[in-house]
């Protein structure tokens, strides 16, 4: 029964990270769509902002919930303006553009803070369940996700900011026609896309090996959730992740970690096949 | 008058070759000062470039010791290193370079078994002498090719009881799922059944797992004793964090054969690190006076070099090593250098002394025991001059000079 319990806090941990990591990738690629492979490097520059304030004596908390979002975020909009705006509508030149960049930026902060690990210690402590043992970080995750979910959902259906957006990305001439600037919509959007990216870099920072190249680790793993998800960025999102989280971690649990990996591309693979408008061009039509 | 092509054209020849011959007199006079090309393929970015910047920085110092001290031969050595990227293609292809173009005495490089074997066939086919200064799974058999690095009968031997004895008899496996984690695993699996212990499980993980969350649960309802590790990689070192902020790092402890090879024990947490139980071929913390000279001497040449491992020091070791066996070949032909090297050179390093074993063409070196504390190895035990007894037993070039292949261990 404990172990039950552990299992199920290992399944929530691992659809929390996926809604994280997913979220900011759901608002650029499956609402703008530009075809992000800088998507993992967003993450590391978070860790790595995340790390660098926290080891410089910031408050850790700080340093993950607000330094690690607004500086990605800022970064996002600089790429936004110098890059990005010049290839909307052209999905294969972003994935190229992109991939570039991811480049460049490993590059950079390769040449700035070289290729060793670095870290910030987990906060918060563990809790035992019977005989196991889990860490509070888990439900933090957690909770967290949740709160961006919300946060997303209040966004886009009550602000006039949301409204706005949602039109322009339908329709960028008719938003224009009535008085948008879809130009800088656009830019926001993206920002606010790789804020929310930064921030799921920075709540990795204390369980995870911060090295330049750690964003190769999740984009594959992000887009596929972004795709089984479909259109709707939060629908999608939440149930992508669900289903993929809790199919990754039961099949690490029950097999080993290789064929946890395999079963869960596997997966994706079939559910594709199976709904080639992702999960949300099925099951929740008209969602968000 | 008439002049038939094949005169002019002998005319021509014979007073361009005249010409040309102060040349080639005198290149060949030069030769005896012209450089010795010592060959380098690591990885400076990428990935492993962690382990391969110390492994450069030392080759360098040795480099610069031996010509300040009046060259190898009355020559004067020249390094020629390529960057290969951590990317396997770039090692075949820097190899050919390194073979074919620069055409250098020897080679010293490879870092993980996988670069190893893409460049080893390369150096015995365009007979290049090869180092490589790795520690390693064990098992390459090869009479073009010395590996200075420990192999899992110097370290596993010694990790696995001292850990057994310290904690209990059922281990758990956890390692990196290519040929390097496969085969040490085997080892440990070996070295722990040897000691009476039993293992509950061996799990393998692809380089790229970031979320070891269903492992973690996983070991918890096996309830080890100890826990094995040969994870390797950045995104490996989450497990560390993720097993102490479950609070595991308290009821379990850890033995590794990675651990602390690059820098994890100074950029972790205590909290994370503390207890870890690691063995290698040599610790930066090393107290030696040759050990704290050579680090003194890395660190005022390359401030920013990362954790000085075995990795550097056998690297070192391996360069000078070779310098002896050219000086008792008294030339830097391949085959004259290999006999040389076979006759019991030895070297006294960081590491302490080091000799080349004739029949695998390993090292027999000292190992050390270390756990880890306050971001740093405290060395704990010291094994003098172990043998790659893992290697000798499938390995024998004196009996087979002319085999060539890579043993992977029965069990």
């Amino acid at each position: 029964m404990d172990l039950a319990f552990i299992i199920a806090l290992d399944v929530l941990n691992g659809a929390a990270s996926l809604v994280l990591l997913c979220l900011g990738l759901a608002i650029i690629f499956g609402m703008m769509r530009v075809i992000n492979l800088a998507h993992g490097e967003f993450v590391m520059l978070g860790a790595y902002a995340t790390v660098i304030s926290a080891n410089a004596g910031l408050n850790i908390w700080i340093a993950m919930l607000v330094v690690a979002p607004l500086f990605v975020g800022v970064v996002g909009i600089v790429i936004e303006r110098c890059l990005i705006r010049f290839l909307y509508g052209r999905l294969v030149d972003t994935m190229l553009a992109t991939w570039g960049l991811s480049l460049l930026i490993v590059g950079l902060v390769t040449t700035l803070y070289g290729n060793t690990i670095k870290g910030v210690p987990t906060p918060l402590g563990g809790f035992s369940v019977g005989a196991y043992k889990s860490s509070y970080y888990t439900l933090f995750l957690a909770a967290v996700a949740l709160v961006m979910l919300a946060l997303v959902y209040v966004v886009m259906r009550r602000t006039r900011f949301g409204l706005v957006a949602r039109a322009t990305m339908q329709n960028p001439g008719m938003a224009a026609t009535l008085g948008v600037n879809p130009s800088r919509i656009y830019m926001m959007s993206f920002g606010i896309g790789a804020a929310i990216t930064g921030l799921a870099g920075g709540l990795l920072a204390p369980v995870s090996g911060v090295v330049p190249t750690m964003g190769a680790a999740y984009v594959a793993k992000a887009f596929i959730t972004v795709v089984g998800g479909g259109s709707a960025i939060l629908a999608g999102t939440a149930s992508a992740s669900g289903l993929f989280g809790l199919i990754n971690q039961l099949g690490s649990y029950f097999t080993t970690p290789v064929f946890g990996e395999v079963i869960l591309f596997i997966s994706a693979i079939i559910l594709i096949r199976i709904l080639p408008q992702g999960i949300s061009g099925r099951f929740f039509k008209g969602s968000l | 008058m008439r002049l038939p092509r094949r005169s002019v054209l002998k005319a021509t020849l014979s007073a361009s070759a005249a010409l040309a011959s102060p040349a080639l007199l005198t290149s060949r006079a030069f030769g005896a000062d012209a450089p010795i090309l010592v060959g380098s393929l690591h990885d400076q970015s990428g990935p492993i470039a962690a382990s391969g910047v110390p492994m450069v920085d030392s080759l360098i110092l040795a480099i610069e010791e031996m010509n300040a001290a009046g060259g190898l031969l009355g020559r004067p050595l020249k390094l020629v290193h390529y960057d290969t990227q951590s990317n396997i293609q770039m090692y075949s292809q820097y190899a050919q370079q390194l073979a074919l173009k620069d055409k250098v005495a020897v080679v010293h490089g490879g870092i993980t078994s996988a670069s190893r074997e893409a460049i080893r066939p390369t150096f015995d086919r365009f007979k290049v002498l090869y180092f490589y200064n790795t520690l390693y799974e064990g098992g390459v058999c090869d009479r073009n090719t010395f590996c200075t690095g420990t192999t899992p009968a110097q370290t596993v031997e010694k990790l696995v009881p001292y850990a057994m004895k310290k904690s209990g008899k059922k281990a758990y496996i956890i390692a990196a799922d290519y040929n390097y984690g496969q085969i040490t695993a085997k080892w440990m699996t070996k070295y722990v059944k040897d000691n009476g212990g039993e293992i509950l499980s061996v799990d393998f993980f692809p380089l790229d797992v970031t979320n070891f969350g269903p492992t973690i649960s996983k070991i918890q309802a096996a309830k080890p004793d100890l826990l094995l590790s040969a994870l390797v990689g950045g995104n490996h070192t989450s497990f560390y964090r993720q097993w102490t902020s479950a609070g595991m790092k308290a009821q379990i402890p850890i033995a590794s054969t990675t651990f602390g090879l690059v820098n994890e024990p100074s950029t972790l947490d205590e909290k994370e690190s503390d207890g870890v139980i690691g063995a290698y071929g040599y610790f930066e913390e090393l107290t030696t006076p040759a050990s704290t000279s050579y680090v003194k001497k890395l660190k005022a040449k390359f401030p920013d070099i990362p954790y000085i491992s075995e990795l550097a020091a056998a690297t070192y070791e391996g360069f000078y090593l070779w310098a002896a066996g050219v000086k008792a070949a008294n030339s830097i032909e391949r085959d004259k250098v290999v006999a040389a090297l076979e006759g019991g050179i030895s070297y006294d390093g960081p590491s302490g002394k080091v000799v080349l074993d004739h029949a695998t063409h390993h090292a027999i070196r000292n190992a050390y025991l270390a756990v880890a504390k306050d971001k740093k190895w405290s060395v704990i035990e010291t094994y003098e001059q172990q043998k790659p007894l893992d290697t000798a037993g499938v390995c024998d070039l004196i009996k087979k000079p002319t085999d060539n292949q890579q043993y992977v261990i029965k069990i």
